[in-house]
């Protein structure tokens, strides 16, 4: 965690680390407080017959987990609970009103939140209180998650134990930025619930509102081939350098890093992250020529035996070599050689044979900014602004950048604008020069179309300010 | 961790122990140790059936992976029944996937076979599976999804809910890898997209057709009117004062595009309503760079109804796309580059989803979607609009 020297608090192959005996709230008995029979035969106090029937069919039914909670809260019983006992029924009860309404019963949000902090906690209200009184408060506290979300099972365990003390039981794992979510706790239990993450666990709250939301990354180096930086090292350095930026607002909106390995972009970072890292490399792509062989050979299964198809025997030509979008590939029918100079590192040879073909060994990665959904102004994708950077600790020229990025939004963009937006509209120029770049074709799909140039007055010889009667002398009206 | 309604924390003291600002776990810490010890020597992965994986090190050692489809709204019992199989099988350590499915990590291929097959036997009384395994190569994931009814204000549908209704339908192809690349599904239950699903093959979004109703008696009161006034983005509202003298809003329903933008800075204009709010369907986008660039999905259907508790316009609909895309489309072929090759005409011909006037753009930059060349090909649509100006 991020205070010095216990990195390793939690790390079950140090001696002496914590564990969930240490810190537990609830005993084996209350944990096992049931019997597979009395869950069989369990009943909430709601008739939900309309989401009863999403108990059937094959995927992982929700309806069935939050029956399983109810019964556990119910067990454990109000004296175990610091949050209403029948929060998970009154749940269900909610949401099959909504089923059978088709309109939603929560509320708009209010401002909640722990001392000190903007972010981390969305209020959540009801609106049929009276019907559903065990969730007529149900907030949201967000919390920051781990690194490529690698847990142990002390860890969970703690997790779980809090979530259903002060919680009601119920949690998204995760978010879709990618933080631990607890659902439904009350104002009051906001507090002691925070100084228990923070001091017993070792773990801060998320972003939320116009702040630097919770940083998020793929699995990277620890356990990816094609990841050319440490996700996880850069995902982690960054939220503890912007821990300020992250828990007390001061953005005109919202503004998300994601960390990717490589351009297949798992955490979707070029759809969805105000800027964007992506792993790259500079130099050739790595051939093992033995390992192609089988390939063709049909040794090796292709694309990593991600196919199961029937698409006949593997054929170079076809898989590989054509469907290279810069056709910078050829088999000579012995010999697959690429000329590098023309990649544009698509990844989709390295994809398909990625027992013969590696990335390239040096490695850093490339940064895009300006990624969103499409409220308000439309949907953006990344624009490619950085075509190559190192990443090697401590990402001291990341930072700088980083900062120089914030110091004009800040000043530059509006109420609920994403920095895509902003760019947008003040410009991609403006924008590199505020960040100190010159201009580069990768930055675009094509030159404009329209030739609707503006120039600085200080670019076009003699200014604007001219004589009109000097213009006259030369020209008569 | 404490007990009792404030536990260890003092209401009267409340900057007393203060912790802040610490951030998340340091991550080394949770690897497993075969993962510590190959931490950036990876040289390669095969999938060696749905669901399971191994990874090579340059070390020589095989990290066996076992993936398994969890929902994203889970509850503590769920978790701790994870931690139960991790324990048993991977001494504790598990992850999570940025689309919600859970991987458990060992350095015996013995082992990661038996807990894959006690994965697949954990059902609940319901019948549904709990952790089934699979969401592995050319087939469907997890769908990543939003809150919907569980637990926000602006949804147009459920999200849990509509996204179980779909993936038992799509449950055999997470089951295997026969698609000609792989598929991804998302789930977002407004155009907000918390869980941005702009990008991919197939997406159900949430959608509102009316625009928000006005509740004048609290909105002066409530919300700050130059704030609501500027948050639309089609300039749609206006200040407006009722014939009692009460400060408030008019909105343009003409202008409208139901965003709820609006409704997000002021709770005086909810837009929920259960005969306006529905799905629309989009399809074609990406986020990885694998052949062609990241792409947009786009909306082939711009409306169905909420339908609860199976959503089967929906759920038909999105496994008509699969089929007809499977059957269809070359090798490594994404669903967006499939349809942009056959051409859009020939993806509605196929599959059979009516083209009608919203799908003729009439946004900001409309423009850049219409078609400016004579490429294109005879469809069944082509030949009305000649018949309907009498040119044959």
């Amino acid at each position: 965690m991020g205070i010095e020297g216990q990195e390793h608090l939690w790390d079950k192959e140090v001696k002496g680390h914590r564990t969930y005996n240490d810190i537990r709230i609830y005993s084996d008995e209350q944990l096992k407080n049931y019997t597979d029979e009395e869950l069989k035969n369990f009943k909430i106090k709601h008739a939900t017959p309309i989401i009863d029937e999403l108990e059937k069919g094959p995927w992982p039914s929700f309806v069935s987990d939050i029956k399983r909670e109810a019964l556990h809260r119910k067990k454990l019983g109000q004296e175990n609970l610091m949050m209403p006992m029948e929060a998970c029924e009154d749940l269900l009860g909610i949401v099959e009103l909504s089923y059978k309404e088709g309109e939603t019963h929560w509320k708009h949000g209010g401002i909640v939140g722990v001392l000190g902090y903007g972010g981390g906690v969305i209020g959540r209200y009801c609106d049929q209180q009276a019907k559903f009184p065990a969730v007529a408060h149900f907030h949201t506290i967000r919390v920051n998650q781990p690194s490529a979300k690698f847990y142990t099972s002390d860890w969970l365990r703690a997790f779980c134990d809090i979530c259903e003390y002060r919680g009601s039981g119920m949690t998204n794992l995760h978010g879709s930025t990618g933080d631990l979510v607890i659902l439904g706790s009350v104002t009051e239990q906001l507090e002691p619930l925070f100084f228990d993450l923070t001091h017993d666990m070792g773990v801060d709250l998320g972003g939320s509102g116009g702040n630097l939301r919770t940083p998020s990354d793929c699995i990277g180096k620890a356990r990816c081939e094609f990841a050319c930086y440490d996700t996880m090292d850069l995902c982690y350095d960054m939220t503890m350098t912007f821990q300020d930026e992250l828990h007390r607002p001061a953005f005109p909106y919202k503004f998300k890093f994601k960390f990717d390995g490589c351009p297949n972009c798992c955490t979707a970072s070029i759809a969805r992250s105000d800027m964007a890292y992506i792993g790259n490399w500079k130099d050739d792509i790595r051939i093992n020529h033995e390992a192609v062989k089988s390939y063709v050979g049909g040794e090796i299964p292709r694309n990593g035996g991600a196919v199961q198809a029937n698409w006949g025997p593997f054929n170079i030509q076809e898989e590989i070599i054509d469907l290279c979008p810069t056709k910078c590939m050829h088999w000579d029918g012995k010999k697959l050689s690429i000329n590098n100079a023309e990649c544009t590192r698509c990844m989709h040879c390295i994809a398909a044979m990625p027992e013969a073909l590696r990335v390239g060994a040096d490695q850093g990665l490339s940064i895009s900014f300006g990624a969103k959904a499409p409220i308000l102004e439309g949907a953006q994708l990344a624009l490619m602004t950085i075509p190559f950077m190192y990443a090697k600790k401590p990402y001291d020229s990341l930072k700088d950048l980083v900062r120089k990025v914030f110091d004009w939004w800040i000043e530059e963009g509006k109420n609920r604008e994403r920095i895509g937006e902003t760019i947008q509209r003040v410009s991609l120029k403006k924008f590199i020069e505020v960040l100190g770049i010159p201009p580069m074709p990768q930055m675009i799909k094509e030159p404009r179309s329209n030739p609707y140039v503006f120039f600085k007055e200080s670019e076009v010889p003699g200014g604007w300010t001219r004589d009109i009667n000097e213009y006259r002398k030369r020209h008569p009206r | 961790m404490s007990k009792g309604k404030f536990g260890y924390f003092d209401p009267k003291k409340p900057l007393e122990n203060r912790i802040t600002d610490i951030g998340p776990q340091r991550f080394e810490q949770f690897l497993p140790p075969v993962i510590r010890r190959n931490y950036g020597k990876w040289v390669s992965h095969r999938i060696l059936e749905p669901g399971l994986l191994v990874h090579v090190s340059e070390t020589g050692e095989k990290a066996y992976t076992v993936r398994a489809a969890a929902p994203r709204l889970i509850s503590v019992e769920y978790i701790r029944e994870v931690c139960d199989v991790a324990d048993k099988y991977c001494n504790g350590y598990v992850r999570w996937t940025t689309r919600n499915n859970i991987e458990f990590i060992t350095d015996k291929e013995d082992t990661a076979k038996a807990l894959k097959k006690e994965l697949d036997s954990r059902k609940y009384h319901g019948g549904s599976y709990k952790f089934p395994t699979g969401g592995t190569g050319f087939g469907i994931t997890n769908i990543v999804h939003t809150q919907g009814w569980v637990h926000c204000h602006t949804p147009a549908t459920d999200a849990s809910g509509s996204v179980k209704a779909t993936a038992d339908v799509l449950f055999d192809y997470f089951k295997s890898m026969k698609l000609p690349a792989k598929l991804r599904v998302a789930m977002a239950c407004c155009l907000n997209m918390c869980g941005a699903v702009h990008c991919s093959d197939i997406a159900l979004l949430g959608y509102h057709r009316k625009p928000p109703t006005i509740d004048h008696e609290v909105l002066g009161k409530v919300c700050e009117i130059p704030l609501v006034i500027a948050a639309c983005p089609l300039y749609a509202i206006k200040p407006f004062t009722t014939p009692e003298g009460t400060k408030s809003v008019t909105i343009n329903n003409e202008k409208c595009m139901y965003c709820g933008n609006c409704y997000t800075m002021c709770m005086a204009l909810p837009l929920a309503d259960s005969e306006g709010d529905g799905i629309a369907i989009l399809v074609g986008g990406k986020i990885s760079n694998r052949i062609s660039g990241p792409k947009f999905s786009k909306v082939v259907i711009p409306w169905l109804p909420n339908n609860m508790p199976r959503w089967p316009e929906v759920t038909d609909v999105v496994k008509k796309i699969v089929e007809v895309y499977a059957g269809d489309a070359n090798k490594y072929e994404r669903l967006g580059d499939w349809a942009a090759r056959i051409g859009w005409e020939k993806f509605f011909e196929k599959t059979g989803i009516p083209f009608t006037e919203k799908s003729l753009d009439d946004y900001r930059l409309a423009v850049d979607t219409y078609r400016t060349t004579t490429q294109f090909k005879f469809t069944e649509h082509a030949w009305a609009v000649s018949k309907a100006v009498g040119g044959i």
